[in-house]
């Protein structure tokens, strides 16, 4: 191990902690008993101290070791907040501030670093060491609330001794229905683990209360919603991309419509954290597809206010709004995933907002010519809501393998079939103004003659998922489109502050302008 | 005991005072503002007639699009020339 390895800098020392406990000048050591480097470098340390000023910090024993100026720190307090990772560990102090530090047994290092010469002439040139106390998982979760809670500014809640701490969720109205994690400081802590971004910085203002929301908040929430830390920064990016004002979440909160988030992961970061995209892409079993759409749906409730019966005035709702979170299987599209669509990269970590609905079927065990089976999709599209309205609304195609093979192998693109859907779905006047088929919905007698597009420019947007078996692919339905409701938005995952390159979804039709264009609307 | 943190916004409900009523609406300037949902100026009409009728000054403001808050300038323009606003929600 090279010294410049081993050694930190006195900048980063002082960034690291700047109201940690002072040390004595001169040589500081780490140790414990219950090392054997520590047993075999004993004898150097007592050598150390006979020439130049050491000071030992024992973990474990406040006897060891012998012949030396020893300070107990059976609880770990100087050793966590110096940072010590391993035992033995030697540092140089110079006016309080450490300039140097060596990890395990290293002769030619420590004789650098004391100054002394003709250290362990017995011992071998080097011997690792082992972890220090202080991150063992059995003290670290501890030391960090000792240490680190100060950091977390929440109001803290006391729960009695014979309260529940699961139903506290509950009774305090935090709850979506379901039992949530209950979130405590060290879980709180381990959840900002996740990300660099400090506690106290604004993720985003969230609706309806428009509060501002700190990664703090965002961490509460994820760790209520079941999140592991490394979740943590898909959750603020779908935090921040739900409360642009091209997303809208209000007016999907408040819609009587069906419609919540839906969140869909590109990029790497997929498998990194365990999304799934293939078999039961929509359902149950996966614990960061049923937790990250649920931690943004928290923080909207906490934080933002937005709950059921309240602001939310949904008539009948669905099931998605628990959460409603998957990754595109990129690896196995004929086409680029989704977020390039939307103006990203390929291999860039997003998440995309969709105002979408449950998803519905399409059942096609036939076709296997594409126009067949963009026939049977646009059949099914037209449909969404009621066959009579256009324009309004958006839609994601979700196309599984089975499907995707039949265009693959037939050389469509995705803006092939888009193009295709777009021709495929438009509608006679005739069939869809009021009154036609007997049923009084529908649109102005004025469009009679016309022929209408069911979606805007760019209204539909095709994802790849889902299991290896099964011609079925699916739809799922947008809530109202454009600048009078909700655009799709797409946001990059990262791990620094507030980004300014945000994107929404390239679409650059609005829908109520094109549907007044078209005369659907006046 | 167990400490938890609080998840909310941490907002302690200030208790907000009615605005003070109006004892008359003659030469009281009232503000009528539709949200923009469908039919809400039908029933808007016809409250402006009642309104008049009674010696009020009416004046008519309307949200971009019901799906969103009203904007700020929206809000304080009405807060500096009515007495007293009537938001409509129609469908």
């Amino acid at each position: 191990m090279s010294r410049e390895s081993t050694s930190v800098s006195a900048a980063a020392a002082d960034a690291a902690g700047s109201k940690r406990p002072e040390l004595p000048s001169g040589i500081v050591a780490f140790v414990k008993r219950d090392c054997p480097t520590c047993e075999l470098v004993a004898p150097v340390l007592a050598a150390i101290a006979r020439q130049v000023p050491l000071t030992v910090y024992s973990q474990d024993d406040p006897d060891f070791p012998p012949e030396v100026s020893r300070r107990d720190d059976r609880d770990l307090a100087v050793s966590w907040q110096h940072e010590v990772e391993a035992v033995p560990t030697l540092l140089r102090v110079e006016s309080g501030r450490e300039v140097e530090r060596a990890l395990g047994w290293h002769r030619e290092e420590w004789e650098t670093l004391t100054g002394v010469e003709g250290l362990g002439p017995g011992l071998p040139a080097m011997r690792p060491g082992c972890g220090s106390l202080s991150v063992d998982p059995a003290h670290a979760s501890g030391l960090a609330v000792r240490f680190g809670g100060s950091k977390l500014k929440a109001r803290r809640i006391e729960v009695a001794s014979l309260e529940d701490e699961l139903e506290v969720g509950f009774e305090r109205g935090w709850s979506d229905g379901l039992p949530v994690v209950p979130p405590t400081e060290a879980r709180v802590l381990a959840m900002l683990e996740g990300t660099s971004r400090a506690p106290d910085e604004t993720v985003a203002i969230v609706p309806p209360d428009l509060a501002p929301c700190t990664v703090e908040k965002v961490a509460i929430n994820a760790v209520m919603a079941g999140c592991k830390p490394e979740y943590l920064p898909i959750v603020l990016a779908a935090v921040e991309a739900a409360c642009t004002d091209a997303f809208n979440i209000h007016g999907l909160l408040a819609t009587t419509m069906s419609a919540g988030p839906v969140l869909i992961v590109n990029g790497p970061i997929r498998r990194r954290v365990g999304l799934n995209s293939g078999k039961n892409v929509f359902g149950q079993g996966h614990r960061a597809n049923a937790t990250i759409g649920r931690a943004l749906q928290l923080v909207i409730r906490n934080v933002g206010g937005g709950r059921p019966g309240e602001v939310d005035r949904a008539t009948l709702g669905n099931p998605g709004k628990l959460s409603f979170c998957f990754a595109e299987d990129e690896e196995g599209s004929p086409w680029s995933p989704l977020s390039t669509d939307l103006g990203f990269e390929e291999g860039i970590d997003t998440v995309t907002l969709f105002p979408g609905e449950g998803p519905r079927t399409i059942v096609d065990q036939t076709s296997r010519e594409p126009e067949s089976l963009a026939r049977s999709f646009a059949a099914s599209l037209r449909t969404m809501y009621t066959p009579k309205m256009v324009l309004a609304f958006d839609a994601i195609v979700a196309v599984s393998p089975e499907h995707a093979r039949v265009f693959r192998e037939a050389g469509w693109s995705k803006a092939d079939l888009v193009a295709r859907l777009h021709d495929l779905t438009r509608v006679r006047g005739s069939e869809v103004v009021r009154g036609a088929g007997g049923i009084a919905e529908g649109l102005p007698e004025a469009v009679r003659d016309r022929d209408l597009p069911k979606f805007r420019p760019g209204g539909l947007l095709v994802v790849h998922v889902g299991g290896g078996a099964g011609l079925f692919s699916a739809i799922i339905p947008g809530w109202a489109n454009g600048e009078m409701g909700s655009q799709p938005v797409c946001r990059p995952i990262g791990d620094g502050s507030s980004r300014g390159d945000l994107l929404s979804g390239g679409l650059s039709s609005d829908g109520e302008t094109f549907a007044a264009q078209e005369g659907v609307r006046s | 005991m167990t400490i938890l943190l609080d998840p909310t916004s941490e907002r302690v409900p200030a208790e907000r005072p009615r605005a003070e009523r109006l004892e008359r609406l003659e030469g009281r300037t009232v503000g009528l503002l539709d949200i923009a949902k469908m039919r809400g100026d039908v029933f808007l009409d016809r409250l402006e007639n009642r309104l008049e009728a009674r010696g009020a000054r009416v004046l008519r403001f309307k949200k971009p699009t019901f799906t969103k808050p009203a904007p700020v300038d929206l809000r304080s323009e009405i807060a500096r020339q009515c007495d007293a606003v009537v938001e409509a929600l129609a469908d």
